[in-house]
């Protein structure tokens, strides 16, 4: 038996940089040096624990959406010790929303061939948490999301979901999608020999002709949503700070019985 | 006037605050029709009749709790057919998300997640969004299909309005799909007796400075004389000192209270994210320089072993 593994990963714009907007209002990615998102570092981490779990022969493939420098969230998975990527790049792709995002990793799914697609729980910089719904409802197979603890074996995929009201055990025949919090366990460096190994593993380039997918389909033009404007939140007016020096709780209580908080 | 579908969430028929939130902001884009789905659903009506809904269509069905997000998926494609509505509305939740965005694409419509404001637009709602770690406030709009938008809570006021709140059975026949993913087993969280976290007015919150699971009492003792929600940091969840659940920031629950006070915590990008929102913010630290302090309205440098304990004892001697 075999299993193709397909992990969803995306090039985000790091989150402790001065992250805005481009002139055309999309996220500018050029400003702000970009990384893997560390939330899909759980998912390249569960996917290869499955694999090391597994009696079958398990091949890991990593895939991402994104421009040229996306190429880096890639080589991180590779070096993590996942076998090899895809890096779907097109220019036409610049500024696709989270459906549109969903078709182009739909087709990319499917053409590379898959038995669990295991994505994040959310992208760091757009903080949707919708793109494996959203690939499951396009690929027609079970969706298992938000999973704090995740197995397969014999075909089945089981994992555990802490919902808002309940703690939820899941479960679903392959092919399914699933998606990993950063509850599923701490993602793990990339030791040196895995860094070197990366260099040799294949990335395969893919753009939208090669899936099939027509330009109108894609990018910011066809988006399904607009953002009509993105303004800097105001600066908090600076608040009063106040060292204690013995009468801090009773400081603070008095401002709050200002703000009629008590 | 065109009708807006809310999506309504509740617990055997108990209806969440978010829900009655949405009933406001759909007021303003249109006529408010409910959906309720699951055990219960008939019960929901006449709370939500209080706050707006014109008709509340109801569906039970076991297939609701015993699979995930799918069935309920249909049963609001359902109801977008029967109704044709101007716009659907669902409570920001982690499964309110997944639904939406799965009727979205079923719709051809876009969607939008998050919004902590709606308005009536010329071209169809407006909704407002808080991004990157709420450094920007950004307005955007649906442009394809039937506006899908989901609400974050506390996003508007509850407000009484009266209307009809007619129960109408929803007919639905579920996809094949729909049973894609069986929930073999539920274990409902146990009930705090505080507030709901996300719902809250006031949250209390400990970090990493709590310095351990049994400090978390003190936390708790400034939260009950309050009233209030408990809130961690992820450095004190990983630590194992509270529970994931009440986690905030980018990677827990998203929070936007009258009042949030962080005691211990240095305010990191991804805490922020989750609180930064709030109306006033309120820190003890005994760092000068966390950077918790460029967001408060009222800070405390100090030690929140001494700073803590003697809030608590004022308010309750204040409250009496
Ligand atoms: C992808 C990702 C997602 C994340 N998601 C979240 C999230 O959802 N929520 C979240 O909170 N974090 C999240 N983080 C982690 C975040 O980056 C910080 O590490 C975390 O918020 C730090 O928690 P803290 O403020 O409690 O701890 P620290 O940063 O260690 O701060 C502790 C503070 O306590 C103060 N202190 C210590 N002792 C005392 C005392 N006796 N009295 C008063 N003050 C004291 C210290 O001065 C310090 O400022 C995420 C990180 C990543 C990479
Ligand atoms: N451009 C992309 N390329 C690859 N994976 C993506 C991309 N966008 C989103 N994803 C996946 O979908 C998850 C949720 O993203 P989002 O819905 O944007 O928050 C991420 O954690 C990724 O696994």
């Amino acid at each position: 038996m075999s299993l193709r593994i397909v992990v969803t990963v995306k090039y985000v714009p790091d989150a402790t940089g001065d992250r805005h907007f481009a002139d055309d209002l999309t996220v500018d990615r050029d400003d702000v040096d970009g990384l893997l998102s560390e939330l899909d570092e759980y998912a390249v981490e569960q996917a290869l624990q499955i694999s090391e779990n597994s009696d079958d022969d398990v091949e890991v493939t990593v895939l991402t959406v994104g421009p040229e420098d996306a190429k880096d969230a890639l080589r991180k998975a590779l070096s993590m010790g996942a076998d090899k990527a895809i890096h779907v790049e097109d220019d036409d792709l610049h500024g696709t929303d989270a459906i549109g995002t969903s078709l182009v990793l739909a087709k990319a799914v499917e053409k590379a061939g898959y038995d669990l697609v295991v994505s994040g729980m959310a992208s760091t910089d757009g903080t949707m948490g919708v793109v494996p719904a959203l690939l499951a409802e396009r690929l027609g197979v079970p969706q298992v999301t938000l999973l704090s603890e995740v197995s397969v074996e014999g075909g089945v995929v089981k994992g555990r979901r802490d919902g808002d009201a309940a703690t939820e055990q899941l479960q679903a025949s392959l092919p399914a999608v699933v998606s990993v919090t950063d509850q599923s366990g701490e993602a793990r460096y990339p030791s040196f020999k895995g860094i070197m190994a990366a260099k040799k593993k294949p990335v395969q380039s893919w753009d939208l002709s090669d899936l099939d997918i027509d330009e109108d389909e894609v990018g910011l033009e066809n988006a399904y949503t607009v953002v009509e404007s993105a303004a800097e939140r105001p600066a908090r007016s600076a608040g009063t700070i106040v060292k204690d020096e013995g009468e801090g709780g009773k400081q603070l209580a008095e401002f709050l019985a200002g703000q009629k908080f008590i | 006037m065109a009708e807006v579908l809310v999506y309504v969430d509740h617990v055997d028929g108990a209806v969440r605050k978010p829900t009655l939130e949405l009933l406001t902001l759909a007021r303003r884009v249109g006529e408010p029709v409910a959906v309720a789905l699951g055990a219960g659903a008939g019960d929901t009506a006449a709370a939500l009749a209080e706050h707006g809904a014109v008709k509340v269509l109801t569906h039970e069905a076991a297939e609701y709790a015993d699979y995930l997000v799918v069935p309920k998926v249909d049963a609001l494609q359902a109801a977008v057919a029967a109704v044709s509505p101007a716009a659907v509305l669902v409570p920001s939740s982690a499964e309110g998300k997944e639904i939406a965005a799965r009727l979205a694409l079923r719709l051809g419509s876009g969607i939008i997640t998050d919004a902590v404001d709606l308005e009536a637009g010329d071209e169809g709602p407006v909704a407002t969004q808080s991004v990157f770690a709420a450094a920007f406030t950004t307005k955007s709009r649906v442009s394809k299909g039937t506006p899908v938008i989901t609400v974050k809570p506390n996003s508007a006021a509850v407000e009484a309005a009266p209307a009809a709140g007619a129960v109408e059975a929803l007919s639905v026949t579920f996809s094949a799909a729909a049973t894609g993913t069986k929930v073999t087993s539920r274990t409902p969280r146990e009930s705090t007796g505080r507030p709901e976290l996300t719902e809250a007015a006031i949250v209390v919150s400990g970090g990493r400075g709590v310095n351990g699971a049994e400090n978390f009492a003190i936390i708790e003792a400034l939260a009950d004389s309050l009233g209030a929600a408990v809130g961690a940091s992820r450095a004190a969840v990983d630590a194992g000192w509270y529970p994931h659940t009440n986690q905030v920031g980018q990677t827990g629950k998203s929070v936007s209270p009258q009042l949030y006070i962080a005691s211990g915590i240095s305010g990191a990008i991804q805490h922020r994210a989750g609180m930064q929102t709030s109306k006033t913010i309120v820190a003890i630290n005994k760092d000068a320089e966390a950077p918790i302090f460029e967001l408060v309205d009222y800070g405390v440098v100090g030690d929140l072993f001494d700073v803590v304990p003697q809030l608590t004892e004022e308010v309750k001697s204040r409250k009496g």
